[in-house]
């Protein structure tokens, strides 16, 4: 608001100032919208009570203790239709989870490449990649996941193609099915597995267990990461001193690898390939159909928004810079990952930040190709056997708000972190 | 050169060499691939790499268009031209040729189609004003008719609804002008706004409105207590709440009553209508652009309000902007359109039931203005306090200041993002076939699910992809010459 102050300071105060002066019509405006606020709270919250007076429902969760009583096709975790609709809704939300997570992985992938090789001397290469940018941002979202949806289904051959000894179709280096029920591909499997451990158990969302194998793997590649690390930086600590930098490729890979290859190797780590049995295949891990169409979809079309953002930010970065770094004497290269680049994320990173919360809102289109997400369980299939629209639909638009304020929190921190600290 | 030698040397050459021919390496063709495809080995290996791909591509669909078949009414037929013809597989475009009508208008009538064709036709010229510059003023005018004119085209029924709230508006409108001489700007809009409501409210019931709101307060409050004692309810709050007038919604039920009287009335005299369509026989593109354009138009001076609303100092006006803004981002626009079909029924009075695709429109428009907003705020971030502080001291009041300084340059900051989300916005608008409109997509999926047509994908998904791909990528193309237009700095 403009600070005007035109009335008289300390003059005696008359009613009609709480419309004409400044100083006080700002009370009277946000008192009447306080009063129209509550007013439609409050009929809003009468029309609601009412209606579900008069549809003889009450308005309660209990229906999240009950059993489901449908099955979920893709299962992060153990799941049966005699669990409760608790449980099936934490399932969707993983699913959510899990395929946001993928699909933000391979849209930042694709986007990072896309944006450099648009912005690349090479004529057809830039040429191919406008095409793609302009392709997938002028053509909606829900057109894509059909499209690959599509193809998943109809354009790739049926597991019988693969049987015989004139198969039509034939595995991947024999360990990947492209098949139209989905891709099969090896899963790693122990012979000495250390099993589970039960974390808990709650009776709305069912028993949880975790893999001792796969969380103690996880300790190592994060007790490597944290090591090799600290050899950096005892190297730069050493070329600060002496002005020699020790050579650490070989130890850094050795510290990365070594410790998780000995551990894997000592559990007996095989893979387990899909076989053909019977009408399909079995074993390995099954990407299904909804899914790959979700990620394919998804993380390329986002991606081409990436790109954008990402010529954007490198564009930003004025040609001084680089003409700067070039007359340190740094090469190409170094330009780039050092000079460049740390710039262009300042204002690469907050677009960014939108684009991961769009991929996770627009998992939300999983409808459309039977993908089980967090829309489909709780706001789908759980609404229309219990009849509560009311709870499983602010339940689930609750559960979608924390999750973007979550991840938008966390890549602000992030933000706040690279960003440029000005004094 | 030594001093040996000066004396002996007696020649100056007195004319010009002759430019030699730069090598030939170094010119036309041979230096432009050389600098665009073969720069280095990296690059050599992209080009080649690429041009590989785009050639396997092209193998591979050539076939496909070569054989496409536009005669034929189902997709065994197509398969079986094309295979007389010797082609291995081949595009059947006929499916789009049978469907064209149900693509394009959905189930609207078929001898109506020229009411939506001639509103299509209308609505370029009245936005042409808008987008261009060089064209008369006058035409504005028109613009601003056209809403009006459009929905009466597209819906049909009695000319005098939309006379009638032109008149309505157009008196408010005039209310404003003159009070706004006077006194400042939000009373005037005020006045104007009371101003439209008795006409067409009735001005009575609307004085015993108000009695029954004040008298209504303690049950209010009491509404609000039952807020906080959630579950189980305390049964006096609800009876107190229902038994109020206003609150029960007695006010907004008898929001316009003198309305549809007049309509009748006017009606009666001089009977002119156009045979009236519901809107649930609209379908295809016809539905995407009625959804988009109107979201559009009313997302931005929404997103602007919100975005005012969350730069302003009022704690109260900022906090009820930023809790909107940001739940409305939080959510994906799928749960609102399923809020507006399944949910809505219980947020108004009991027995209301108005149009899915007004209602699909509101949600559009509300989920497009949150983030209009977030674009606006950023060009409102971006002006230099200087600008604010210029405004105040000339004397301007808020609104004369945000309209004549701070949002024209603030607009034509965030024209890009603006754009961006209009784009979004018509893109977005098919997710509306989830819940059971028949826009491309449902057309789609339906005549997908049609026996005749089973199998068939590319050719419905490139012709929908297409026409969508027109409208965004001109969008887009109008943001760049209007970022061109509008730039005054010189850079």
């Amino acid at each position: 608001m403009a600070a005007t102050d035109s009335g008289t300071p300390g003059g005696s105060f008359r009613i009609g100032m709480l419309l004409t002066d400044t100083r006080y019509r700002s009370y009277t405006i946000q008192i009447f919208v306080l009063f129209c606020l509550m007013l439609s709270v409050a009929w809003l919250l009468d029309n609601t009570v009412r209606n579900l007076q008069a549809l003889g429902k009450d308005f309660s969760f209990v229906f999240l203790w009950s059993p489901a009583g449908y099955d979920i096709n893709q299962m992060p975790i153990d799941y049966s239709s005699q669990m409760t609709h608790g449980r099936a809704a934490l399932l969707g939300l993983l699913n959510t989870m899990i395929l946001a997570v993928l699909s933000c992985a391979l849209a930042t992938v694709l986007g990072v490449l896309a944006g450099v090789a648009r912005l690349s001397n090479n004529w057809v290469v830039a040429r191919l990649m406008t095409i793609y940018v302009e392709m997938f941002r002028n053509i909606p979202l829900l057109v894509w996941i059909l499209i690959f949806g599509a193809i998943m289904t109809e354009a790739v051959p049926a597991p019988s193609a693969f049987r015989g000894d004139d198969a039509t179709a034939s595995m991947l280096f024999d360990a990947v099915a492209v098949t139209n029920r989905g891709i099969y591909i090896p899963e790693p499997l122990f012979t000495r597995d250390l099993g589970h451990v039960f974390l808990g158990s709650s009776e709305t969302f069912g028993a949880f267990h975790l893999s001792i194998t796969w969380s103690l793997f996880l300790l190592i590649v994060i007790a490597s990461v944290l090591a090799n690390r600290a050899l950096i930086r005892h190297a730069t600590r050493v070329q600060n001193a002496t002005g020699n930098r020790p050579k650490t490729w070989w130890k850094s890979i050795l510290i990365l690898i070594g410790p998780a290859a000995l551990y894997l190797a000592a559990l007996g780590l095989h893979w387990g390939y899909p076989e053909l049995r019977g009408f399909n295949f079995q074993g390995g891990i099954h990407l299904r159909n909804s899914f790959m169409a979700m990620w394919l979809g998804l993380g390329i079309y986002t991606g081409a928004f990436i790109a954008e953002i990402v010529r954007a930010g490198i564009l930003a970065i004025s040609r001084g810079q680089t003409e700067a770094a070039f007359a340190l004497g740094l090469q190409p290269g170094k330009t780039m990952r050092l000079v460049i680049l740390p710039q262009a994320l300042r204002v690469i990173v907050p677009p960014l930040i939108s684009q991961y919360l769009n991929i996770t809102k627009n998992t939300s289109l999983g409808l459309a190709v039977g993908y089980m997400d967090l829309r489909s369980t709780l706001g789908g299939i759980t609404i229309n056997q219990t009849g509560r629209e009311l709870e499983g639909m602010m339940l689930m638009m609750l559960t979608y708000l924390v999750l973007s304020l979550v991840i938008s929190s966390l890549m602000n921190a992030y933000n706040a972190r690279v960003k440029l600290k000005e004094r | 050169m030594s001093e040996t030698n000066a004396p002996t040397v007696r020649y100056v050459r007195d004319a010009m060499l002759p430019p030699q021919r730069p090598p030939v390496s170094q010119i036309g063709a041979a230096r432009w691939l050389r600098e665009n495809l073969f720069d280095g080995w990296i690059s050599t290996i992209l080009t080649v790499v690429a041009a590989a791909v785009t050639v396997w591509l092209a193998m591979k669909i050539a076939p496909w268009l070569i054989h496409s078949v536009w005669n034929a009414n189902s997709l065994a037929e197509c398969r079986q031209i094309v295979t007389e013809a010797g082609g291995a597989s081949g595009a059947c475009w006929a499916v789009i040729r049978v469907n064209i009508n149900q693509l394009i208008y959905g189930f609207y009538p078929s001898d109506l189609y020229w009411r939506p064709n001639l509103a299509f036709v209308l609505m370029v010229v009245a936005a042409a004003p808008i987008l261009f510059q060089g064209l008369p003023r006058k035409m504005l005018w028109f613009s601003v008719l056209f809403p009006f004119i459009g929905f009466w085209l597209i819906w049909g029924g009695s000319v005098w609804v939309p006379v009638l709230v032109v008149v309505g508006l157009g008196l408010a409108l005039g209310a404003v002008t003159m009070a706004s001489a006077t006194t400042s700007t939000l009373v005037s809009v005020a006045s104007g706004l009371m101003i439209f409501w008795m006409i067409f409210g009735d001005p009575l019931s609307f004085a015993l409105d108000i009695v029954g709101l004040v008298l209504g307060l303690p049950t209010l409050s009491l509404g609000i207590g039952w807020l906080w004692g959630f579950v189980p309810y305390p049964s006096i709050g609800i009876e107190a709440v229902a038994l109020n007038p206003v609150i029960g919604g007695g006010a907004v039920r008898d929001i316009l009553p003198v309305f549809g009287p007049a309509v009748a009335q006017l009606d009666q005299l001089m009977p002119v209508a156009l045979q009236s369509v519901p809107s649930r026989d609209f379908g295809g593109f016809l539905i995407s652009l009625v959804i988009g354009v109107t979201a559009i138009s009313m997302s931005l001076p929404l997103g602007i309000l919100l975005a005012l609303g969350r730069q302003s100092d009022m704690p109260l006006i900022k906090g009820v902007s930023v809790v909107f803004i940001e739940v409305v981002r939080g959510v994906p626009l799928i749960t609102l359109l399923f809020t507006a079909s399944i949910l809505l029924n219980y947020f108004l009075p009991p027995g209301t039931n108005f149009d899915l695709i007004l209602r699909v429109i509101i949600m559009t428009t509300l989920f497009a203005s949150a983030y209009m907003a977030e674009v606006i705020r950023g060009g409102l971030a971006a002006l230099p306090r200087g600008q604010y502080e210029a405004a105040d001291s000339l004397g301007l009041d808020y609104w004369k200041a945000m309209r004549l300084i701070i949002m024209p340059q603030a607009l034509k900051i965030s024209i890009p993002g603006i754009v961006n989300t209009f784009i979004g916005l018509f893109k977005d608008t098919t997710l509306v076939s989830f819940v059971g409109i028949f826009d491309p997509i449902g057309r789609a999926n339906a005549i997908r699910a049609n026996s005749d047509w089973q199998g068939v994908y590319w050719e419905l998904f490139i012709f929908i992809g297409a026409i969508f791909f027109i409208f965004c990528f001109g969008m887009s193309r109008y943001s760049m010459y209007l970022e061109r237009r509008l730039k005054t700095d010189h850079r």
